[in-house]
């Protein structure tokens, strides 16, 4: 019987959304492996966030804390759960593929002497776990072959939360690390804003999104048209707003801005996953794009595939034609 | 300051790629290559230091002989000199297995600074530098958009998600993982170009560097993701197809 640990992240004193999806993987490892699904949440205080993961799909919660994991470093993390593993020896531990965990958790590994297998995004009979590569043009195969525990990370969205069944209340167990204060190396600072939103795409009705398929600053107005034609607002992939061709205030993404809207028409924007996390929830998109196979098209309902400088003044044209 | 920069050459963006016949990685000789896009920014970022703060650049890149384009590019850019591991299995080893080849090499220069990008564009592991960090035994911070130099060290500007940003300090010797965007990339001159074909660029084969490639990891196949699409594709000239999007814009999806 083996022992899948999921270690659960917290967001505004709640469990975060990636986290559940982390525990349905885990719990997909445990159906496998006829094994159990062991959260582990990590802080200075974790009452509250253990009692809420207790009430939700694990058999069984451990409650990592200590005055140094108040505020999350990547040496204070690694060196508890390192302590945690090393004694409890599960044979899988996941994690969800955040900003956080791709700080610290590569780390945790080499000092297992593991390596993590990150941001997976299916796992089959094996384990066999698939990730992607080439920013999702590419599926790739994963075997974990060490000897140690197989560590992973999950895609956000990959799996879906539901899949945790809620149990009965689950074994709360308290771990308590030893870390000096001299282990930790990095000091962090309280987390700040971006310069003030003047935009406000999250809550845009229509939104023209571009991406480096404009190729140059100086063809921007190609899409500004488009996006006057419709009414809507325009919108960027990471390229366009590191370039300075548009600020950093319309990136849609997952260090960017999250949309809903109606409509999103994305052109020239290939679809990887942290593009994707920003703008998935929309009503209807539709891509323009050269490459057939980009990933966008996974998650488009409607699609052209061409040159975005012809599709796009046609569209243009037509759409004026159409609002006469 | 000693800084050095790990850049990887990956296939462009652009490139049509095909699986090879073994099916565990792609057609190489097919597609064209370019610099790895954060690890760009994380030589702009040490070009930059040594600017203001005087010291060198030195260059590592692991893969075959090819990425010495993308090294000598470095180069013009203005890095002093490189160091190339020769190696043609970089996609059968692991994040651990490159990280351990990349600490081998650089271990002897005990550079104050170790930059590299934060995630590659073919492999994607996002790993490597943190890794790196682990076994050269210093400290770290990940998605740096900035970084300033202060009397105890460091102070950088780190990427959290959704628009927030949290500031850190840390001690040298560090290593850090640079974000894409948080500088403006230079091009090379004609002048630097030149220049780098006198710059040392010294190669070391990975088996001199001993780090064994037995992976915790194994890439087993790769192949075309599985396709879960509804997309209707809309098909015809740009011109029909602009007027069937608008027709489904207004009746279908009514937005117009
Ligand atoms: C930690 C992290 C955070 C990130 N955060 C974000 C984020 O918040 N937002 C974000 O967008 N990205 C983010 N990224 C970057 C992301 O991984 C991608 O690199 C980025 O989204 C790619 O942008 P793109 O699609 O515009 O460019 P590319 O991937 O270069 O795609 C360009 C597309 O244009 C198409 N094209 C080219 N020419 C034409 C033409 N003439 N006509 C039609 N189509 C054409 C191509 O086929 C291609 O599909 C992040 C990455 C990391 C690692
Ligand atoms: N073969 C390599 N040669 C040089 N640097 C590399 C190599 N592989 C990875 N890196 C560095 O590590 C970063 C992260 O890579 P990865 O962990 O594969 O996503 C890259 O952006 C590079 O800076």
């Amino acid at each position: 019987m083996s022992q899948v640990y999921v270690v659960l992240e917290e967001r505004d004193g709640r469990v975060s959304r990636a986290s559940w999806e982390a525990l349905a993987a885990g719990q997909k490892l445990a159906s496998q492996s006829s094994g159990t699904v062991t959260a582990i949440v990590v802080g200075g205080s974790t009452e509250s966030i253990a009692s809420e993961a207790a009430q939700r799909g694990a058999a069984k919660v451990i409650r990592v804390e200590h005055p140094l994991l108040a505020h999350y470093t990547s040496d204070g993390y690694t060196l508890a759960l390192q302590q945690l593993i090393e004694r409890e020896k599960p044979a899988f531990v996941a994690f969800p593929h955040t900003y956080q965990v791709r700080d610290f958790a590569p780390a945790l590994a080499a000092r297992l002497n593991e390596v993590l297998i990150s941001d997976v995004v299916a796992i089959a009979d094996g384990p066999v776990f698939t990730r992607q590569l080439l920013q999702g043009r590419l599926a790739g195969n994963y075997r974990h072959q060490g000897s140690g525990p197989c560590l992973i990370s999950v895609q956000a969205g990959a799996f879906r939360a539901e899949e945790a069944p809620a149990s009965a209340s689950a074994e709360i167990t308290p771990f308590a690390p030893q870390i000096d204060a001299a282990q930790i190396r990095t000091k962090p600072g309280e987390p700040f804003r971006g310069t003030a939103q003047t935009v406000d795409l999250g809550s845009a009705p229509l939104i023209v999104s571009v991406g480096r398929g404009i190729k140059e600053a100086d063809n921007l107005p190609v899409v500004q048209e488009l996006a006057a034609a419709l009414g809507a607002e325009l919108a960027a992939s990471r390229p366009i707003c590191d370039n300075g061709w548009l600020p950093m205030e319309r990136q849609v993404g997952s260090s960017g801005q999250t949309v809903s809207p109606k409509l999103y028409l994305a052109v020239g924007i290939s679809g990887a996953i942290q593009h994707l996390v920003g703008m998935k929830g929309s009503q209807c998109i539709v891509a323009i794009n050269k490459d057939p196979d980009a990933p966008i098209f996974e998650v488009a309902d409607y699609g052209i595939v061409g040159d975005l400088f012809e599709v796009v003044p046609a569209l243009t044209e037509a759409l004026k034609a159409a609002k006469g | 300051m000693k800084i050095i920069v790990a850049i990887k050459q990956v296939p462009e963006r652009d490139a049509q790629v095909r699986i090879d016949s073994s099916g565990k990685w792609i057609e190489e000789s097919e597609v064209q290559y370019a610099m790895n896009e954060s690890d760009a920014y994380a030589l702009e970022e040490a070009l930059q230091l040594k600017e203001k703060h005087s010291g060198e650049v030195v260059v590592v890149s692991a893969g075959p002989e090819r990425v010495g384009t993308t090294i000598r590019e470095a180069l013009a850019k203005g890095a002093d000199r490189a160091i190339h591991i020769d190696c043609s299995d970089l996609a059968q080893r692991d994040a651990l297995g490159s990280a351990r080849l990349l600490a081998e090499a650089i271990r002897g220069e005990n550079a104050d600074l170790v930059l590299t990008g934060l995630q590659s564009d073919d492999l994607g592991y996002g790993q490597t530098g943190v890794i790196l960090a682990e076994l050269l035994g210093v400290p770290h911070a990940t998605l740096i958009l900035h970084v300033e130099k202060t009397d105890a060290g460091l102070k950088v500007k780190r990427e959290l998600e959704a628009g927030w940003f949290q500031e850190i300090e840390l001690p040298l010797p560090a290593a850090l993982t640079i974000q894409s965007g948080g500088n403006k990339l230079r091009y090379a001159t004609l002048m630097g170009i030149k220049k780098a074909k006198t710059k040392e660029m010294r190669v070391v084969s990975a088996a001199d560097l001993g780090a064994a490639a037995t992976p915790v990891a194994t890439l087993q196949s790769i192949e075309l993701p599985k396709k879960q699409r509804s997309t209707q594709i809309i098909e015809g000239d740009a011109k029909a197809a602009a007027a069937t999007l608008v027709e489904k814009l207004k009746f279908e999806v009514r937005v117009l």
